[in-house]
């Protein structure tokens, strides 16, 4: 297994060690020793072997055009369209859809000539935290595949984990890249919301909706933020702001930065090696210069609630298309309404219907005003109280997680499951940039930090990220994956 | 609050989701539990308080009001399940 990052495997290509052509073989074998995780659900061969030829001509051409993902291989979430190449959702009601238009960060990650391998397993409309939810079957965490990888982009974070792809994307709706970059023991970073466009990304909840990189290193998160950020007039929600330059940041360490802790990020309920392994890494933070100081989110706990009444909302809303008419499963019915009935009973699995109900009767006649609009007011306060926090620090540091991956089949009950998000979710009510960072080990483990910043400060959230990850350790280890235990299926 | 079966098949039939009386029960008894974690939401006081829809800052986005590009009708139609010339084929909506 090839354990290479995106500089690495970029300075082979430039001495011509290697070609993308090899380098996209090489991704797909390892891979494919992967299948017993289960974390891909189709190669991507046609459109891999037509970009790879394109990235060896400009890296033979014009070298000094060629930018730093030139000839790169890597995966995607299963939510991202890609004309041409089946997108499913990890739902059966979109099994076989082959999209007609290539989304905008796709699109460019295609133009800056990365070489697209192989579409990631993930939970069904990117619903779920553990990657359980997938109508394609579970997936096995590259550090023990009796585990979950997290969710609900498993798949990604696991190929990543595994060395089989320098870096991979993802979407975050709640927590649903940094909390498998966690499990996994991987970088994963959501930018601010309206900072990579969402065209040609399967909607689930659109106001919260962002994707975004995973990688082994923030500097390779840096590279593919930088492709992928920025205005598009094809999503109106995409910020028109200038992208500030990650590399002005990037480098400059943490000295003289105020890092504030939520006190409530750090209550009970956070497993004990989780505790350790994060009060060590603001000690490391502290002893580079940074001051730590407590701050105070007085509203985290009802954001879990805000959060279960607005995302399942917007998705019921969102997957009304799912009809049957346009694309997609069709379960053909005398009645247009049983039609209707049929098609969605059998193509959404059980997480996806209980997320449309409770969006349906929160926004229902009689339920809206207590569920609905009182969510939306919430959100307002769990948004005030971190730009208040930012008044008083730079940036917040705190667990992405409170647990470690946990074992396959161990939250079968919905709450539990919800609960897993309970630090990652009210970023993305606030819309600000989160990344996780590995920070050490529990029980065998890996654990995430967490940095989160001020809204379009995606910059400084890498600038502490990586100012951490250069004196550490964690971020260069590799999971056993292909001889782990307890991998079949 | 507990929430009764046939709120339940009421708000799956919105939704238009062909759920069985098993289905029912189970979705009764799950969101139920959901709903109750979720009622703790009635206790922030939000008298002062003003909706938020979305946190990208943007007020508006305008574009200039001109022709641009479309699917060409195969590629728009080219997953339709049915089909009939140009068109998508649907059900008849009243008798």
């Amino acid at each position: 297994m090839s354990s290479d990052t995106v500089a690495e495997l970029g300075a082979r290509l430039r001495r011509g060690e290697t070609t993308p052509e090899e380098l996209a073989r090489a991704a797909r074998s390892d891979l494919e020793s992967l299948a017993r995780l289960n974390p891909v659900l189709r190669y991507t061969d046609e459109l891999a072997a037509r970009q790879a030829g394109r990235a060896a001509r400009l890296l033979a051409e014009a070298p000094e055009t060629a930018g730093p993902l030139c000839g790169i291989p890597f995966a995607y979430k299963d939510v991202l369209c890609v004309e041409g190449v089946e997108t499913s959702a990890g739902s059966r009601i979109l099994q076989g859809f082959i999209p007609p238009y290539t989304g905008t960060a796709l699109g460019r990650l295609l133009d800056a000539g990365a070489v697209p391998v192989a579409v990631t397993n993930c939970d069904e409309f990117a619903m779920g935290s553990s990657n359980e939810n997938s109508a394609y079957g579970a997936v096995g965490n590259p550090w023990d595949g009796s585990r979950v990888p997290g969710g609900s982009s498993g798949g990604s974070a696991a190929v990543v984990a595994a060395g089989a792809v320098p870096f991979s994307l993802g979407t975050d709706t709640g927590g649903s890249i940094r909390q498998p970059a966690s499990f996994c023991g991987v970088a994963g970073f959501k930018p601010t919301y309206g900072r990579v466009s969402r065209y040609g990304l399967i909607a689930f909840a659109s106001s919260l909706d962002q994707i975004g990189p995973f990688a082994r290193s923030v500097d390779d998160i840096a590279r593919v933020y930088s492709a992928i950020a920025g205005h598009d007039p094809h999503d109106s929600t995409s910020s028109p702001e200038a992208v500030e330059p990650v590399d002005e940041q990037l480098g400059r360490g943490v000295e003289g930065l105020r890092l504030g802790v939520p006190h409530e990020y750090m209550a009970e309920g956070l497993e004990p090696g989780v505790r350790v392994a994060v009060e060590t890494a603001l000690a490391e933070l502290e002893k580079l210069g940074a001051s730590i100081e407590e701050v105070s989110l007085p509203s985290t706990e009802a954001a879990l609630s805000t959060y279960y009444i607005i995302a399942p909302a917007e998705c019921s809303a969102n997957l009304a298309r799912m009809d049957g008419v346009r694309f997609g499963l069709h379960v053909d019915r005398p009645s247009v309404t049983d039609t209707y009935l049929e098609t969605r009973g059998r193509g959404f699995g059980p997480e996806v219907k209980r997320r449309i109900m409770l969006g349906t009767y929160a926004l229902s006649s009689g339920y809206y005003d207590a569920y609905y609009r009182q969510a939306q007011k919430v959100r307002t306060l769990i948004a005030d109280e971190f730009d208040r926090a930012f008044e008083k620090v730079d940036a917040l540091v705190c667990p992405t997680s409170p647990i470690v991956a946990f074992p396959k089949g161990d939250r079968s009950d919905p709450l539990s499951m919800y609960l897993c998000d309970v630090l990652t979710l009210p970023v993305n009510l606030a819309g600000l940039p989160g990344i996780s960072v590995p920070c050490g080990v529990s029980g065998g483990l890996p654990v995430g930090l967490q940095v989160i910043g001020p809204r379009m400060q995606d910059a400084r959230v890498l600038r502490v990220a990586q100012a951490y990850e250069r004196e550490t350790i964690w971020h260069t280890r590799t999971a056993p994956a292909a001889d782990v235990p307890g991998a079949a299926q | 609050m507990t929430l009764e079966s046939d709120q339940v098949a009421h708000v799956a039939m919105l939704a238009r989701l062909g759920l069985s009386d098993e289905d029912v029960e189970r979705y009764r008894e799950q969101l139920d539990a959901i709903l109750a974690h979720v009622d703790r939401l009635q206790q922030v006081d939000t008298s002062e308080v003003g909706e938020t829809a979305q946190v990208g800052g943007l007020v508006n986005a305008w574009r200039e009001d001109e022709r641009r590009g479309c699917l060409p009708v195969e590629a728009a139609l080219a997953n339709a399940p049915k089909r009939r010339r140009d068109h998508f084929e649907v059900g008849a909506i009243q008798e």
